[in-house]
């Protein structure tokens, strides 16, 4: 597998690390209700396509990505650097 | 009175020569991270202070003694002269001199020892003497810079001894090839 890091090209998996969900980007406010943590904190979609996840070129240039694939057929769809995501969603 | 004498990262580990390859230290002088929060600014002040640009991602730039190496995101090395207070308007500046180990590959195969090494495309065709990369040697976090004689490893000091073994490994398997 290999990952389209948008400052460093194509590189290897083994550069990176892997962090989980990009719902770590939408963090809930500290009022949001214990319902709304719990689902943020505890709860995942455990989907057969596609998928969002947040990756660090650790190996590399350090950024931190969100990476959208299939977990189906492997295919890696988008390659964005979660600082601009970050700023996106604001 | 003890006589201190400075020692590279490598001690008695380098030189190196297997085959037609050669591994040597480099003192390079004061190596200074800046951590950039102005790009602009930073690239200016450092034009005015040491004659060098910021470098664009992948690449370095170079004027006489000083250098400045791309080292990640939103991070440079400036490599050689103390760096100019001006800079720190612009930039958070760290010495880590003595936190990195720098060594210089050179000969015929040095392009297949990295190939073993790196998971990356070293080779002249796509990689050209003044460019740069982060990468991995096995698993050692590393800078790979293209000079015009060979290849400048830098790694983290403590992994001086691990780089050595990896390269003499690496050096030997491609010289029995030859």
């Amino acid at each position: 597998m290999r990952i389209e890091c948008p400052i460093c090209g194509s590189r290897d998996r083994r550069e990176f690390y892997y962090r989980g969900d990009a719902i770590a980007l939408a963090r809930p406010a500290p009022d949001a209700g214990d319902d709304v943590w719990d689902a943020y904190l505890h709860l995942r979609d455990n989907p057969a396509g596609e998928t969002r996840d947040l990756w660090q070129h650790e190996g590399g240039c350090g950024a931190w990505l969100v990476v959208t694939r299939d977990t189906v057929t492997h295919a890696v769809h988008a390659v964005e650097l979660a600082s601009d995501v970050k700023r996106a969603m604001a | 009175m003890v006589e201190l004498k400075a020692q590279t990262p490598f001690g008695e580990l380098l030189p190196l020569h297997i085959g037609d390859m050669t591994v040597a230290a480099r003192d390079l002088g004061q190596l200074t991270v800046l951590g950039v929060f102005d790009r602009a600014g930073l690239s200016k002040a450092l034009e005015a202070a040491h004659g060098v640009a910021l470098p664009e991602p992948l690449q370095s730039t170079a004027e006489g003694d000083a250098q400045c190496l791309w080292f990640g995101r939103e991070e440079a090395l400036l490599v050689g002269p103390t760096p100019d207070e001006a800079l720190a308007k612009h930039a958070a500046l760290v010495d880590v001199s003595d936190g990195w180990a720098v060594a210089e590959l050179q000969g015929p195969g040095a392009e297949d020892v990295l190939a073993r090494l790196a998971p990356v495309d070293l080779r002249d065709s796509v990689f050209e003497p003044g460019d740069i990369l982060r990468s991995q040697l096995r698993d050692m976090p590393a800078s790979i810079t293209r000079t015009e004689t060979g290849f400048l490893l830098l790694v983290y000091r403590s992994m001086a001894a691990t780089l050595v073994q990896e390269l003499r490994r690496a050096m030997e398997a491609v010289a029995s090839r030859r």
